[in-house]
Formats: structure tokens, sequence, C-alpha cells
């Protein structure tokens, strides 16, 4: 068998046919992939295209329906991550598979051979994170560690196994830009020590920028292979989508109007261990403005979320104000009457029930607002479950939210129309004031895009709209302004067309320049 | 070979009906071998246990006495566990309302009014309710695990009772047995119909049973029930407290077993002793799921569970097997009521060999 | 009288400490099994029927062992194998063990049992006080003392001990480490099985040498009181379980002097204790939320 494309060298491993149903749905089918020492090989493809299916029966932890791997040209059979590890591939992982109750030497005792003692793999750490400059103190525990210090955790004990290929899932999505920089340089030294790396993204740029291969999926199946240095992000872009995706449109910017959400000096504690204090926060949103809040995960987007939202009130009434009103101690509710709408982050168990149906949980975020046209009975408030339905339905009309059955539960809706469904459940107010958090995570290019139309749309509209987000792209396209949290703190706003990525990553690590904070009150 | 559960799309309707039915035929096919092993032939063993109570109008009676006390008790628990409330102490606050309850006529013994009945069916209610408001308030207010502290309070009402009838409730003209002056006839719970002794208490149950099934189909209070048991913060999303469900849901059940323990006292014994459960409120916990929290359907639970109690008395009478084995039916009941509601989210595949890729290679 | 009052306290804690140590390693596998009062009664029983046939109570603690893990299989079964909701499972045993130990021991009401006799530690039993407390006694409670060591050392030295922990911390991720989830909780629920077993073995050969109808008495779940009261560190169980001991015996020392308190105040006693000693712990919320292992109680099903 020869392989058809790629250098001459016989490829470190190869796939080929792969292929993993999930009941009757096909994740991946008939996958052909080649890995040759030594080279960074970027895996591209959108959300659910089946990147992290084809990963995980690469390393042991899914079973192939179809196909096989192989490895030096002998096919193989991974059983388990340990097998994986044996045939000298390692694995990190997006959410990272990390033990929070655990020290980070015992988190890289785990995946190695049990002949180490932990001393040993202690010192060994400690040597391999200096080598590559990733710096770890193996007793601290996790619990306490950055998201960017628990990657390093996850590199070193890949790396610990001395492996031929790492596989990296997703690695730069909770990095600020200087943090994958350093990742970067990282994987350049694995590269000049003859390792391979598979590279697994959907950010084009930085795959033109380190990868030397690239293979393209989509809706599981390979739709692309090229040299991605060769090629412009647009080409990637439409090898990855299968279409142009519509920009978001942005339109004049209109007139602004009174402002509808403040946030005047407003300090929270922790509310757990593990949670972030937010720090002397002060925000002003007008009507026609979007203000994108950016940051690294677990820098206090989700406080600032619970409180703006209501979820957990705050003593100090004065500190938040809707519309004018002062909301602070007021519940989510309250907020609601006064024309807000929300959408947390977290869509199962957080903004939709999963084992509920669509009219359940459009009835869940809009049961006191709407108790006119939703209630009856009084006191006994009985459920008018046809009105319910009835707008769940329009609401999936107005927000093409793809479904099966007149009104399934939200769980067995995709990651994209679920959030369609519960952006559109708060669209379908008008709300005078939305507050977003990470509107697109983990949705497909699409309806990534139809949502970020709908909030440009609704500020244009004359409403006030936040939107907390991790994706700098997404920022780019909606905001009007933006705002950098760190540390439970947020930065001034900034005018989105006066700011450069670099400076937004600046701030997102945490560095402030104060000449740049003159700059906040130029528009 | 191995069993791999595939998680459906939809909670299937079927198996949502057939799994209590199918946990029924378990049930009785095991008590058959149960019965066989013990010596007896299986059929007539599970004949007498099951069938013969049926046959007569005064064992009708006496299930539906049994079933009262269970099916009030159930409906209550059906809505803690619902909201993810663990209240497993119902025995408790069953012995607390039948004692409040009792305060009337064991301390008024010579006061006759039509207001009595009425005073002590409230009064129990409000017994059974605080005492289970006690591991609500340890929940809300110091996080303490509810499991726990319902039951240990179980432990603790069962003593104190024990020492009232013996100490300061005892009837000083009972010839030194533990128990009570027998309540006054406005004080005892009527009967319904002149054939038997079923009482009242199967009637507030139907209604109790009745009346909460009508919230969780039609009512708001029904859907934030639902919504916080099955994410806490997806209901503080939709404003709801779990706070506040914490003490809804207790004290629900509470008050419903508070009614169900005055009711047993008042209605089928006639005085206060050391005893007055053959072990209801944890019984209900079995009603509770066997009717999969349905209200409707404890309804039909709670009388058939009633009918492991009365089987297990004829059986004893008639084919000589402890009345114990009543409660192996009940604890293998919940078992296989458990194990087939799986069946309703997942499909179930039995895999005998491993099959491993490159096994259907194709091109 | 010290001696004595302080070998009943022994005797009084031994089952406690042990069933709450198997719980212990259940939990901290991430499996909350509420049916210790189950396994215990149906490990009572079968000890002390198994020692009632063979005449020899070592068997007897064998088969109560045996009868205690056989017991948590079940429960593993529903749990693991057909994730059915563990709060409702570990019910279900709880009262089928009542049930079925009922049934089991119905014959033996009222029979004298044969005591589990002491073992003599040459020497060291010739020390005063200590040498009758410690080593002039029988082989659960030396059984018990190498438990709390030997599960300290597993838990924190071993390295099986740290892959349960990481289950216990995050199932998923362990998952995709390739430990065997499933089949470490299978162990650790047997294990913790295997323990009550043992416990209830000591209450119907040592404790009180006879079969009583329900003679756990809600041990059982003051042994999960007392996993929760120790934030799941074996060492803690033996002080936590020596604590529950004295309350247990020093409310029977009150009544037996009858100084007055109702007897049933008193014996109410350590139950309410157990309550206050939850409040006390569940109160620091902050805690109880690091000690807890993260995914006690949840369900898991592997992807494949």
């Amino acid at each position: 068998m020869t392989v058809s494309e790629g250098p001459a060298v016989s490829p470190l491993l190869s796939v080929r046919g792969l292929t993993k149903y999930f009941g009757n749905f096909a994740a991946c089918s008939g996958i052909d992939l080649d890995i040759a020492p030594g080279e960074i090989h970027a895996l591209l493809g959108e959300n659910g295209a089946g990147k992290s299916t084809l990963v995980k029966m690469l390393f042991g932890i899914l079973e192939p329906s179809g196909g096989e791997i192989l490895s030096s040209g002998q096919a193989v059979v991974i059983r388990s991550p340990s097998e994986a590890r044996s045939f000298g591939i390692g694995m990190v992982f997006q959410h990272f598979s990390l033990f929070e109750a655990l020290t980070v030497g015992e988190n890289i005792a785990l995946s190695l051979d049990p002949k180490f003692s932990l001393p040993r793999i202690s010192d060994e750490a400690a040597r391999l994170s200096h080598k590559y400059g990733l710096p770890l103190d193996p007793k601290a525990h996790v619990a306490d560690l950055s998201v960017g210090e628990r990657q390093r955790i996850e590199i070193v004990r890949a790396l610990l196994q001395n492996p031929k290929l790492i596989i990296l899932d997703e690695p730069t999505s909770v990095l600020t830009p200087q943090e994958a920089d350093r990742l970067f340089e990282t994987l350049l030294k694995l590269k000049t020590e003859g390792r391979s790396v598979l590279y697994i993204s959907h950010r084009l740029e930085e795959v033109r920028r380190i990868c030397d291969r690239a293979t393209v999926l989509r809706h599981g199946k390979v739709t692309g292979r090229c040299d991605p240095r060769q090629e412009t992000p647009a080409s990637l872009a439409r090898m990855m989508v299968g279409a142009d995706v519509a920009g978001v449109s942005r339109g004049t910017s209109s007139e602004l109007g009174d402002v509808l959400i403040e946030v005047t000096d407003l300090s929270v504690p922790a509310r757990t261990p593990f949670a972030v204090s937010l720090r002397a926060i002060d925000m002003q949103v007008r009507a026609g403005e979007v203000l994108a809040i950016a940051g690294v995960a677990g820098n206090g987007q989700g406080e600032l979320f619970d409180v703006l939202s209501g979820e957990y009130t705050v003593p100090e009434n004065d500190a938040i104000r809707i519309r004018g009103k002062a909301v602070g101690t007021v519940g989510i509710n309250a907020r609601r009457m006064l024309g807000a709408g929300f959408v947390p982050e977290e869509r199962h168990g957080h903004a939709a029930v999963s084992e509920m149906s669509l009219s359940d949980n459009l009835l869940l975020a809009r049961s006191q607002p709407d108790r006119r046209s939703f209630l009856s009975g009084g006191v006994l408030s009985i459920v008018r479950h046809s009105s319910v339905r009835s707008a769940a339905k329009r609401i999936c009309e107005d927000m093409d939210v793809r479904k099966s059955g007149d009104d399934p539960s939200a769980g067995s809706l995709s990651g994209g129309n679920l959030q369609k469904f519960i952006v559109g459940r708060e669209l379908d107010r008008q709300p005078a004031v939305l507050v977003v958090n990470q509107p697109t995570w983990g949705v497909d290019a699409g309806a990534a895009s139809r949502i970020r139309q709908a909030l440009v749309d609704l500020a244009r509209s004359g409403s006030a709209v936040v939107v907390i987000s991790q994706d700098l792209d997404e920022i780019f396209e909606v905001a009007t302004k933006v705002s950098v949290i760190s540390e439970g703190r947020l930065s001034p706003s900034f005018a989105a067309h006066e700011l450069s990525l670099e400076q937004i990553g600046l701030m997102m690590g945490g560095i402030h320049d104060s000449t740049h904070s003159e700059a906040s009150h130029a528009h | 070979m191995r069993i791999e559960l595939q998680k459906r799309a939809q909670p299937s309707p079927l198996f949502s009906f057939v799994s209590p039915l199918l946990a029924l035929v378990l049930t009785l096919f095991f008590g058959g071998i149960m019965f066989w092993m013990l010596g007896k032939q299986p059929v007539d063993a599970l004949y007498s246990f099951f069938v013969e109570p049926l046959l007569e109008v005064w064992s009708l009676h006496e299930l539906a006495v049994k079933a009262a006390p269970l099916i009030l008790i159930g409906v209550g628990l059906s809505i803690c566990y619902r909201s993810n409330n663990w209240n497993i102490g119902a025995e408790g606050q069953f012995t607390i309302g039948a004692i409040t309850g009792s305060i009337l006529p064991v301390l008024y013994p010579e006061w006759h009014s039509l207001m009595i009945l009425p005073l002590m069916l409230v009064m129990g209610m409000i017994g059974g309710a605080l005492y289970a408001g006690i591991p609500a308030l340890l929940k809300t207010r110091f996080n303490t695990n509810e499991i726990l502290t319902s039951l240990m309070l179980v432990y603790i009402a069962q003593l104190y009772l024990d020492w009232l009838v013996r100490g300061p409730w005892r009837d000083p003209q009972g010839y030194n047995f533990p128990q009570t002056k027998s309540f006054v006839p406005e004080a005892v719970l009527p009967e319904i119909l002149d054939s038997g002794r079923a009482h009242l208490a199967i009637v507030f149950a139907l209604v109790a049973a009745v009346a909460l099934w009508f919230m969780m189909r039609f009512m708001l209070k029904g859907f934030e029930v639902t919504v916080l048991g099955q994410s806490e913060r997806a209901g503080r999303f939709a404003g709801f407290s779990a706070k506040r469900m914490v003490w809804f849901s207790m004290l629900l059940s509470g008050a419903l077993a508070g009614l169900a323990g005055i009711s047993e006292v008042s209605g089928s014994i006639g005085h206060v002793q050391p005893t007055i459960s053959p072990g209801y409120g944890f019984t209900a916990i079995i009603v509770a799921f066997l009717g999969r929290l349905n209200p409707l359907g404890i309804i039909a639970s709670g009388f058939v569970l009633a009918l492991t109690y009365l089987g297990g008395e004829a059986a004893q009478l008639s084919i000589g097997i402890s009345e114990k084995v009543s409660r192996v039916f009940q604890g293998l009941l919940l078992f296989f009521v458990l194990s087939c509601d799986t069946l309703i989210h997942y499909r179930i595949k039995i895999v005998t060999q491993k099959l491993r890729g490159g096994a259907a290679h194709h091109a | 009288m010290l001696e004595a009052i302080l070998l009943t306290v022994i005797t009084a804690a031994t089952p406690l400490v042990i069933a709450a140590l198997g719980e212990l390693v259940t939990e901290r596998s991430g499996v909350l099994n509420l049916g210790v009062e189950g396994m215990m009664i149906m490990g009572a029983v079968v000890a002390f029927a198994a020692t009632q046939i063979t005449g020899t109570p070592y068997i007897g603690v064998l088969a109560g062992i045996a009868a205690g893990a056989a017991f948590s299989l079940l429960f593993g079964f529903l749990t693991l194998t057909l994730v059915a909701n563990q709060v409702a499972t570990g019910l279900a045993l709880t009262i089928l063990g009542l049930g079925l130990s009922g049934q089991i021991g119905e014959s033996y009401v009222g029979q004298p049992g044969i005591k589990l006799q002491p073992i003599e530690i040459p020497l060291l039993a010739d020390i005063p006080l200590l040498g009758p407390l410690l080593f002039r006694q029988d082989l659960i409670f030396y059984l018990s003392i190498a438990l709390v060591i030997g599960i300290h050392w597993f838990l924190f030295r071993s390295r099986t001990g740290l892959k349960m922990r990481a289950i216990g911390d995050n199932h998923a991720s362990a998952h995709a480490l390739g430990i065997n989830v499933i089949r470490t909780r299978y162990l650790a629920v047997m294990f913790g099985g295997a323990c009550a077993g043992l416990a209830g073995a000591q209450l119907s050969l040592v404790y009180t040498p006879q079969w009583v109808e329900n003679m756990a008495a809600g041990r059982g779940w003051i042994a999960l009181a007392l996993v929760v009261f120790a934030s799941w560190r074996p060492l803690r169980v033996l002080a936590g379980g020596y604590l529950f001991g004295a309350v247990s015996i020093g409310q029977l020392h009150a009544q037996a002097f009858g100084i007055g308190i109702p007897s049933q105040f008193l014996s109410a006693l350590p139950y309410a204790a157990t309550i206050v000693v939850l409040i006390i712990i569940s109160h620091n919320r902050r805690t109880t939320m690091i000690n807890t292992p993260a995914s006690l109680g949840k369900p898991f099903v592997p992807e494949r």
C-alpha cells in the first residue's frame, strides 16, 4: 500500500477508513489520515465536524465502528489510553482531564507507569517543565491553579512518557494570545526533536502560523488536505464550512440613547472556594451599544453574569441599575419585568433543563414576565400549555431551530440549535437590555453567525447588549466597545475600532497599560 | 460478556408504563422461588399471599385501611423526591403527627365536641410538618444532609412516643399496659361504609393524591418542583428558590405523614401505644418509587404495597410463613422497580464478544 | 471500674469504626451507598447463623464478611451497571436487608450465641490498663485498627488508592486516562459491603452474642454520618467512632445509675449527637466542599 500524499518518509501514524457510529449517526466516516515524523499536522473543522471523536479513537477512549489504525505501518488496535501511550501517543485534552482535589505531582503520576515512585515523578516533571519553559510546582493543588498552568500540567504529563506523537485538542481556546505564543514555542521545540504534533483547532490564523500540513473535516468526512501556509483564511474556512459563511453586517452606527444598564463600584466576595471575587466593577451600556467583555475563562465572567442577572443579588441596591431603576437587591424575575433578558453560558442545566421539552424551557425564563399570557387561574397559577407551546413554535420558526418532532426535549437538540432557541427565547420579548455569556460557545458556524447578527440587530433597534466572550473574533464582529475582565476586575471600556488584538491580549493577561485607559473616554 | 447502556434520545413512554408492571412480575417470580426454598408450594403460597386477601369484603376494607397511610405519605414523599429533597424520616413525622394529634383526646378525655376531630387532624398535620421542618431548617441553614437528619429523628420520635405512653400519658386504669385512655367516640375517625373498618383516611389519601397530581400536572408550582429537582441552577435562572422548595416539600410531606399518623391512631387503633406503625413511613418510600413519583401512580402502588402487608398476615395464618416475608417482598419490589426504570432512559445491550476496530475495514 | 467502662466503649465503637471505614472507601470512589444498615444487619444474621451451625465463631466472621460483600454487589449492579439512583437503591438495600435478616434469623431468636473469644498478645497484655484494653481483645478489634492504618496507607500512599481518589474526584477524567472506573467502583462498593458485614458480625458475636431482630439499631446510619464527620479521612473515623462509642456507653451507664432522666431520652442521645455533629461539620460550607469527593453520588455511563 502506498501513501498517496505527504512526505516520502513512512508515516508515524496512519488511519484508514476510520468510522464511528453513535446509534445511526456517523460522527466519523471513512477518515484517512497520515502523520509524518517531525511534523505539526493540523486537524481543522468546525464544532461537531468529528475532530474530537477521531482523536478519542486514536487515544483508545472510543472504540471505532470500522476502519484501521496503523502505527509505523503496522495495523494496531488501541483499546485504552494506556495502550495508546505504549504506542508513543500522548494527549492534551481540550477540557482538561485533571483532578482538582489532587496535587500536580499526583495528577502526573496517574498517567504514568506504576514502576515510578511519586518522588521520582516529581523530580522528572520539574526537570521537563524547566526544559520546555513550563514552570510547575508538583506539590500545588490543581484547584488553586490558573487555566494556563493547568494546561502545562497536561503537556508535561504527556511529555513525561516521551511520546512520538502529541495530540493537542483546541489548546489555545483557553489561553491569552501571549500564553498561546509560549505554547507555540514549546511545540516548535518538540518538532525540532523529531516528535510529531497533531494540532486540533478551528482557529485558522494559528494553524497557518505553525502547522506544516492540514487535514480538514466536515460532517465526519475529510473534505480537504493542504499546506496551510499556501492557503488564505478564507479558503481554509470554505473547506471547513463548505460554503462562505455570511459575515455579520454592522450597518451604520446609530445615535446612542440613554444608559440602560449601569454598574457602579460593585464588589462581590467569592461565593465558593473555587469562585472569583468581583472587585470594584464599573460599567455603563447605552441604548444602541454592544459592550463585549473579553477575558480568559475563570476570571470572574460567570460571577459577573450571576450578579447582573440577579440569580445572586447583592446587598447594595444602587450598585446595579437597569433602565435607571436600582435593582441590586431584587431577583432575576424582577429584572426581567423591567425589560432585561439573560442568556447564561451553560446550556444544559442552567439556561435549559435537558430533560424538559422546549415549551417547558420557554416557561423557564418567561413564567413571570409573560404571566398574563402563560398563566391563568389567579393564585393557582395554572400553566396555559397551549399558549406556551405556540410561543415556542414561533421562536423555533423565527430562529430557524432544527428539531425532530413537535416539542422535543432540549437535550435532543444540537448545541447550535438549542442555543438559537435560548437566544430566541429572549429576543422574542424585544428586551431593552440583554446580557449574554459566551453566546456561541460550542456552536456551529452557521448558528453562530445567525446569533451574532441577532445581537447586533437588537442593539441597532435601540437595546443595550452585554456580550461576555472568550472568542476575540466574535468580539470584533459584534462589539461597539470592549472591556476586559481579569481576576475579577473589569477594565475601562475602549471603542472597538480603536483596539488591536494585541492590546486586548495584554489586558487579558492582567497587564493594564495606564496610557491606554486614558483613551477610554474618547468616544 | 458485558452489559452496555445506550442513552435514549427521549425517555421511552412505553417503558414508563411497562417498567412498574415488569418489576411486579419479577418480584412475584423471585418471591415464588423464595417460597419454594422455604419448602412451600410456590403457586399456592403466592395465591394465599396476593389473591386470597382480595376475595372477601372485610379484607378489602383492611386493604383500604393499610393503603391510606401509604398513599398519604407516598404522595408527599413524591413531591420531596421530585424536587431532590430526600426526606426518609416520614416514619418519625407520622409518629409525631400521631402524638400531637392525640393531645386533645388524651389530655382532655372528658371533652365531647364535634370540633375535636377536625382539631386533632389539623394538629396532627402541624406536628408532622414541624417535625419535618427540623431537617428542612438544618438543610437550609447549616447545609446538613437531610437524609441522615430526618432518619435520626425517626429514632428520636419513636423513643419519645415510648416515653409518653409509658410515662405521663399512660392510662392510670390501664392495668399498667403502656397505652393511653381510649379515645372518646367523637375523636374517632368515622368509617366510610357499614360493611367494614375502612375509615375516612382513605378518602383523605385519594383527595391528597388527586390534588397533588393536579398541582404537578397543571400548576406553575408543579413545574417549579420538577425544574428544581432536575437542576437547581436552572431553577435559580427561572427565579425559583431551592431553599423555599426545601421548606415547601418537607413541610408538605411532613404534614401528610402527620395526617396519616393521627388518622391511623384515631381511625384504626383508638388510643396511643408504643408501636403505631408497621413501618408505613419506610414502605411509603417504595410506594412513591413504584408509583414512578406520580401521585396517581402512587394510588395504585399504595394498594399493591398494602396487599403485601395483608398477604403477610394471611400467609402466616394459612400456610405458616412468617409475616416478615412481606418486608422481603417490599425490598425486592423496590429493587426491581429501580432496575426496570433503567429501561426508560437507556437501551440495554448485552455484548457477548468484543468487536474492535479493523474488523470492518472498507475502502 | 474505669477499665470496664473503657472496654465497653471500645466494644461499642468498633462496629461503627469498621462500617464507617468501609463506607469511606466506597465514597472516596464516588459512590454513595446508603445501604450500610442493611448490609450490617445481613452480616450480623449470617455471622450468627454460621456460628450456630458450625460452632466456630471465626467461620461466622468470615460468613458475615461474605454476606455483606455479596449484598453490596446487588447495590453495585443496580447503581454501577444499570445506573439506578444511588440514594433510592441504598434505601432499597436497607429495607431488603431488614426484611431478609428478620426472615433468616427468625429461628435463632432467643438462642444463646457463641462469643468470639479474646486473643491475648503475650507480654503486651500484661501492661496495666492498656494491656486489657488494647491487647486482650477479640480478632475484630485488631482488624479494626489494622483497617484504619491500612486504609490510610492505601488511600494516600498506594497507586491504586490514588486512582480511587482520582475517580471520586472526576470520573470522566479518570476514564479518559484509562482508569477502569466501573471495575474500581465495584471493588470499592464490595469492600464497603465486606466491612459493613464484619461490623454486623461484631454485633452478633461480640457486642451482644445473640440474634435480636433489627439489632443494628441505626448504627449503619450513624456510620454514614461518621464518614461526613471524619471529612473522608480514616484516622478521623477512628476518633469519631470512639466519640460516638463513648456517648452511647455513657448513656447506658447513666441509665444504670438512674440519674432521674427517663431512659428513652438517654437512649435518644446517640441519635441526637449524630444530628449535632452533622450540624457542626456541615456548617462550614467551604471545608465540606473541599473534602467531599466531587463525583459522589453522580451516575457514570462510559461512552464507547
